[in-house]
């Protein structure tokens, strides 16, 4: 088996990646519309007023822009450097959404990105105007196509594994781009972009507020952005409820980490608040039964009874699996196909993975010595089994489970700050229109702690999504360590350290850079 | 039906690959940063001036590692995964680039100014050779295995491996990639020179560009015809398309262009417009924006032609130097006919994306950019 720390290592560095590109994507994503809204103002009041506002965010948004690219091209060829065998096994379907959302997306973003900042002199009022809708509207279409490739790695559908080629082939380009796993993801993380910038815009206006400098200039910006990011929060919170119905059907093994279930029985609860009990581990369920036995899942929890069930299904008495049950097998789970299936116990789709590889392997010995009925046979034993695939690259069964205690409280912290936004967003508003917003420091500095809070709610959902479904590249079918490329472990460290410094100096002065715009205000 | 729609999309990758290379006079004048622009006036014209268009090349060399994921997906597993360090090099000069025009100028940056110029010059410089090291080995290959088999291997499933631990970085001490690193390197920068002259309204700058292409012109055409020696009489690698396999023909690009004539018309072509471009860049009177783009046409021309000539009749693209039996060919390392065809279907976008592109730069270099522009209230700055 390859060496676990280059897998380890090489998770992290797409990690850290990942992460770094998640900061100052979603701003753009709803930052871009925020600034279009202000802009329509402009063009339709020619008040300049509106100018002014709209080109203060458009300055944010350009630092952050900048940034975005340049962690964004890193990610993209980083399947390629530090993926290799997961970019030959499913290029045929992921490098699909990849190149449109080159052509799509990133040229109408690039091109019309150049006409925002510099053509306001060099075309006309309206075309600039369209011009900023059209990077807003890029900058979003670039977020769907990747999602759409994300998606199916989370959900593979609409393809069929060729031996021939030893890889995944797409079939139906359609249920790939439309799988309501990929709407849901676009939805649910373009509305965190717009909520998230809705409230950097809101907490950078209430500095001013507090400041009581440009008081106009911020009401207006808060107005908007709490109306723009309050809408988009009450679809986020929807669609985040039917993502949890598609992680539920699709991915039993997250959702049970995300609420820290062990073990389960018919209605089961859900997990408002709590801390994990961390001496309960998974490895101990097959070292140590006996300790793992004793020991309880939490150290302290409040649960709504029956609430997991109710969220997943609608009804109060559905059966939701834990790790155990999972480990266990025979819980119903949807196969990718929408069939409903008893699930087998991990060993046994281990070996049922093993029958898949070793057919495959039959079938390429089998054709290359011209053997028609032996590839038959070869072909027969590595489909039936096609659905464990990836598990024959398990070395033992707790490598199945992902790290419950990251994705529990990401889960959990993500939730409770959603709804915390929610009142803020509704308390935002109320003293707007009561015209007390100016009024009260504590509001002020609420809305400035704000800010930090949902950067971190944002990067919990990534933690959520991505760290939830290890050890799967593609669910159930390739794992991290059979998707890693051939190079060193002290190859993929030497680049994470440096990836690590480059992006942190970066951030730093990012950061320096922004503070300084903001400080300098939106001016005359 | 496959191999139509795999040489239509190495068609496609390899305009984009050649509309890389022209673009890349972005990177060119970053090069010109410090030796050529070395006042702070000038150095703010010159970043501003590129700093318009530079996304568009960013843009295009993304879309370039998406399309050829896509259409050749075990290229970019075998050579993204194996040369790991030429790849890596590559990328961590393109991510400075792409903070640097908008950090430059700003208060509070952390780093200063002159780091940023210095990112950009590295990029400008560096950036371009790299790549150009990185086309190369498209005529003189790799030292990795590769094995499709692999896969079933629960103990090694990887399918291509780089068989030695340079990673790619021996790539860069070839002579032939090198050679084309630096010709691709003199190409941006004579690219870069004639779009400072077009775009930049400061006589200092322009008298100094001036007299830096009848260096850097002169020497990007004879590196040219160097390369083109030294591609026309090298050895390459024929595949039967019958059996998949790979054998040695001696002057194989030669042959290519020969017996497929058009890519040779379409070399003959570019280079006409290029010692056009060129010499009206330095023997005519008034140089408008003709020069820039007869050049920039026939750059793309030119790439785009060898580009071809690299895969096209039959010939193995990436050549394995541990066992031609591994190399990748248009056959062996396409996506399938049903991607190949959905993406062709996106592809009828380009023109369409090719037409905005036209329309957006025509509107934004319609005058020449100056220092006053660059102070006008509207104006964002880098």
């Amino acid at each position: 088996m390859i060496l676990a720390s280059l897998v380890d290592l090489s998770r992290l560095q797409f990690a850290l990646t990942a992460m770094y590109h998640w900061i100052f994507v979603p701003l753009t994503l709803g930052l871009g519309f925020i600034i279009a809204i202000m802009e329509t103002y402009y063009v339709r009041s020619g008040n300049e007023f509106w100018k002014r506002t709209a080109k203060f965010w458009m300055n944010i948004f350009a630092i952050n822009f900048a940034i975005g690219v340049a962690t964004g091209i890193i990610l993209e060829f980083q399947f390629g450097t530090n993926w290799s065998n997961y970019s030959w096994f499913v290029g045929d379907i992921f490098g699909a959404p990849l190149a449109i959302e080159g052509i799509l997306a990133f040229f109408l973003e690039s091109t019309f990105f150049a006409v925002m900042f510099f053509g306001w002199n060099k075309v006309s009022k309206k075309a600039h105007l369209i011009s900023t809708y059209l990077v807003a509207i890029g900058t979003n279409l670039s977020a769907l196509w990747i999602l759409v490739a994300n998606a199916w790695m989370q959900f593979p559908t609409g393809m069929q594994f060729n031996p021939d080629t030893a890889r995944n082939e797409m079939v139906d380009f359609w249920s790939v781009a439309l799988s309501p796993v990929a709407i849901n993801k676009f939805i649910h993380t373009t509305t965190n972009g717009y909520v998230l910038a809705a409230i950097f815009v809101i907490g950078v206006s209430a500095w001013f507020l507090m400041r009581k400098r440009e008081e106009e200039f911020a009401r207006k910006s808060i107005k908007i952005s709490a109306i723009f990011g309050l809408i988009s929060l009450i679809v986020l919170i929807w669609s985040g409820d039917g993502s949890a119905v598609h992680v539920a059907k699709k991915q039993p093994m997250k959702l049970a980490a995300m609420e820290g279930l062990y073990k389960s029985h018919k209605g089961t609860s859900l997990v408002a608040i709590g801390i994990l009990n961390p001496g309960k581990k998974i490895d101990d369920y097959y070292d140590n039964p006996l300790k793992y036995k004793n020991e309880k899942p939490y150290w302290v929890n409040i649960s709504i009874p029956q609430g997991l069930s109710l969220l997943v299904n609608r009804k109060m008495d559905t059966y939701v699996p834990g790790v155990e049950d999972i480990l266990e097998g025979g819980y119903v789970y949807t196969d990718r196909n929408g069939d409903e299936k008893i699930a087998p116990p991990i060993e046994e789709r281990m070996e049922l993975g093993k029958l898949a590889i070793a057919g495959l392997a039959d079938y390429r010995k089998a054709s290359k010595a011209g053997d028609e009925e032996g590839k038959d046979i070869a072909y027969k034993q590595l489909m039936e089994n096609f659905d464990h695939f990836g598990y024959g690259y398990i070395e033992k069964p707790s490598d199945v489970v992902p790290n419950i205690p990251l994705t529990f409280y990401s889960f959990h912290i993500m939730v409770i700050l959603g709804g915390f936004f929610l009142l803020f967003f509704a308390l935002t508003l109320y003293m707007e229109f009561k015209g007390i917003i100016g009024k009260h420091k504590w509001y002020h500095w609420t809305a400035i702690a704000s800010i930090p809070l949902v950067y971190i709610c944002s990067q919990a959902g990534w933690i959520v999504a991505e760290v939830g479904r290890q050890p799967w590249t593609i669910q159930d079918l390739l794992p991290v360590n059979a998707a890693v490329s051939g190079v060193s472990s002290g190859s993929v460290q030497t680049t994470l350290i440096l990836f690590f410094i480059l992006f942190s100096v970066l951030l730093i002065a990012e950061i320096g850079i922004m503070l300084k715009v903001i400080k300098k205000g939106p001016g005359a | 039906m496959i191999f139509i729609l795999q040489q239509y999309w190495w068609i496609i990758v390899s305009l984009l690959g050649s509309l890389l290379v022209f673009l890349m006079f972005v990177q060119g004048g970053q090069s010109l940063l410090f030796g050529t622009a070395k006042e702070n006036e000038e150095k703010t014209l010159l970043v501003n001036a590129l700093g318009h268009k530079w996304e568009l090349t960013f843009t295009t060399l993304v879309t370039f590692g998406g399309a050829i994921f896509a259409s050749f997906p075990l290229y970019y597993s075998t050579s993204f995964g194996g040369a790991y360090w030429l790849w890596m090099a590559i990328l961590f000069l393109f991510v400075i680039q792409a903070v640097s025009f908008e950090f430059r100028s700003k208060a509070g940056n952390l780093l200063g100014p002159r780091t940023y110029e210095t990112f950009l010059f590295l990029n400008g410089t560096f950036g371009t050779i790299l790549l150009g090291v990185a086309v190369g080995m498209f005529f003189s290959g790799g030292s990795f295995v590769m094995d499709k088999s692999s896969i079933a291997d629960t103990f090694q499933p990887t399918i291509s491996y780089w068989t030695n631990g340079w990673h790619g970085l021996e790539a860069i001490v070839n002579p032939f990639n090198l050679l084309l690193g630096i010709v691709v390197y003199l190409a941006a920068r004579t690219l870069g020179l004639m779009y400072v002259m077009m775009q930049i309204e400061s006589e200092t700058l322009n008298t100094k560009c001036k007299s830096q292409i009848k260096i850097t012109g002169p020497a990007f055409v004879l590196g040219f015809v160097a390369f083109l020696i030294a591609l026309f009489t090298m050895t390459g690698y024929s595949v039967n398309p019958e059996n998949g396999l790979i054998s040695p023909v001696k002057y194989k690009y030669l042959f290519n262009m020969t017996e497929l004539i058009w890519p040779l018309v379409m070399l003959v072509a570019g280079v006409l417009l290029v010692l056009s471009g060129l010499g009206l860049n330095i023997f005519g009177k008034r140089v408008g924006k003709s020069s820039f783009f007869l050049t920039g046409g026939g750059v793309v021309l030119a790439v785009w032609s060898l580009l071809i000539c690299a895969a096209f009749n039959d010939t193995a693209y990436f050549v394995s130097t541990v066992d031609p039996q591994y190399s990748l060919t248009l056959y062996n390392s396409s996506s399938s006919e049903f991607t190949l065809k959905t993406m062709a279907y996106a592809s009828l976008m380009v023109p369409f994306v090719m037409g905005y592109i036209y329309y957006v730069w025509r509107a934004m270099t319609k005058v020449k950019m100056s220092t006053d522009d660059l102070s006008k209230p509207d104006t964002h700055k880098y």
